[in-house]
């Protein structure tokens, strides 16, 4: 078996920090934008929003990073096909992981509520308050995030699939501690 | 005698001539709005119908008064979904309160067109005094009262319960008014 060739630690501590608040965001905005109108619903939008503009700032570090960092290639076992769908996928979560906080902020702002990240730091509103819009930019957040969803199942399937069925060590690349 | 007696009426009658009462609020350039803060975020919301009756003369702001009522069902609190829960019992109680009042009771010059106006508002069956700073700005058709007050809506039992956690939302609410009146 030949060595494992591992993303930078700088790679793979953005991606798992951006894995775990996706994970933590996600299941609460399902969750939380069922309930009646208590003090709980607002800590959890305010928990929410804190949560999309960490990714969004860590998603603006994390492209930085990878476009001046080579990702370590691919095994050569790995299909043509695969490798462009595997450029896609990545190229695709990317844009949605800026797209979905991004939509969810002017979201805010079109139904009148100013995101303040932790409750201290205050981001524009880059649009006014419109009613329409605030609705509009629900339903765009919601399809958004199912189109993430389903893509990050393709994402850790895939991953899974080169790990456990092909036999390789696959997971390595993505993992912490080892050898680069 | 009788000259001197004219002389001395006119006198006295010309400042009262320049001077305007004003008490013909103009409605729809009056407004009251609020502000407070939910979760460190800025709420902006206000009232669309209430009622103002005043008289106001700036020679004798000391006879000054003001009531308004406020309807509080045309309350904006930001969102539709916040509108209908400050009707209910935790906030507003509204189908046992329906209004609310602020009649004056005394007004003090401070100079510059500023006035100290002291007053009771009544919210939810409870009185509390408050003191007013309002800035008359004259014009040529209306006079306009600008006045800006910080209420601290746990001393009105708005918002009770589960709702009385003031890191979620402030007790210090921003009133902001504006009363428009003519002397006609």
């Amino acid at each position: 078996m030949s060595t494992v060739m591992r993303y930078s630690t700088p790679a793979i501590v953005l991606h798992w920090l951006v894995a775990l608040l996706i994970f933590a965001g996600f299941p609460l905005g399902v969750y939380m934008h069922e309930l009646p109108l208590s003090p709980d619903k607002l800590k959890l939008y305010s928990y929410h929003k804190w949560i999309g503009v960490t990714v969004l700032m860590l998603v603006a570090v994390r492209l930085g990073w990878r476009l001046t960092h080579m990702p370590p290639p691919l095994p050569d076992s790995i299909a043509a096909w695969q490798r462009r769908a595997s450029a896609i996928a990545h190229g695709l979560l990317y844009v949605l992981m800026i797209v979905i906080p991004l939509s969810g902020w002017l979201m805010s702002s079109a139904k009148g509520f100013q995101t303040v990240w932790f409750g201290v730091l205050p981001l524009p509103d880059l649009v006014g308050k419109d009613k329409a819009l605030g609705d509009l930019l629900a339903g765009v957040h919601q399809a958004l995030n199912f189109t993430l969803l389903a893509l990050v199942i393709l994402h850790v399937a895939a991953a899974l699939k080169h790990h456990f069925i092909e036999r390789r060590p696959f997971l390595q690349r993505m993992a912490w501690g080892g050898k680069e | 005698m009788r000259m001197t007696g004219l002389i001395l009426l006119a006198a006295l009658a010309a400042p009262a001539a320049n001077a305007v009462e004003f008490h013909t609020v103009l409605p729809k350039q009056s407004t009251i709005h609020f502000e407070f803060r939910q979760m460190g975020v800025p709420i902006k919301g206000g009232f669309k119908r209430f009622t103002t009756q005043m008289a106001f003369d700036p020679a004798r702001p000391e006879a000054a008064r003001a009531q308004i009522e406020i309807d509080l069902a045309s309350i904006d609190a930001g969102s539709s979904e916040a509108d209908e829960e400050s009707a209910g019992k935790l906030w507003f109680d509204r189908s046992v309160y329906p209004k609310a009042t602020f009649v004056s009771s005394q007004v003090r010059a401070l100079g510059n067109n500023r006035y100290e106006m002291r007053g009771t508002l009544t919210l939810k069956g409870r009185s509390r005094d408050m003191v007013v700073p309002v800035t008359f700005v004259p014009g040529n058709n209306a006079a306009v009262f600008d006045g800006a007050f910080v209420l601290r809506r746990l001393d009105f039992g708005i918002g009770e319960g589960m709702w009385a956690d003031v890191a979620t939302v402030a007790n210090e609410v921003q009133v902001r008014f504006r009363i428009a009146a003519t002397g006609n």
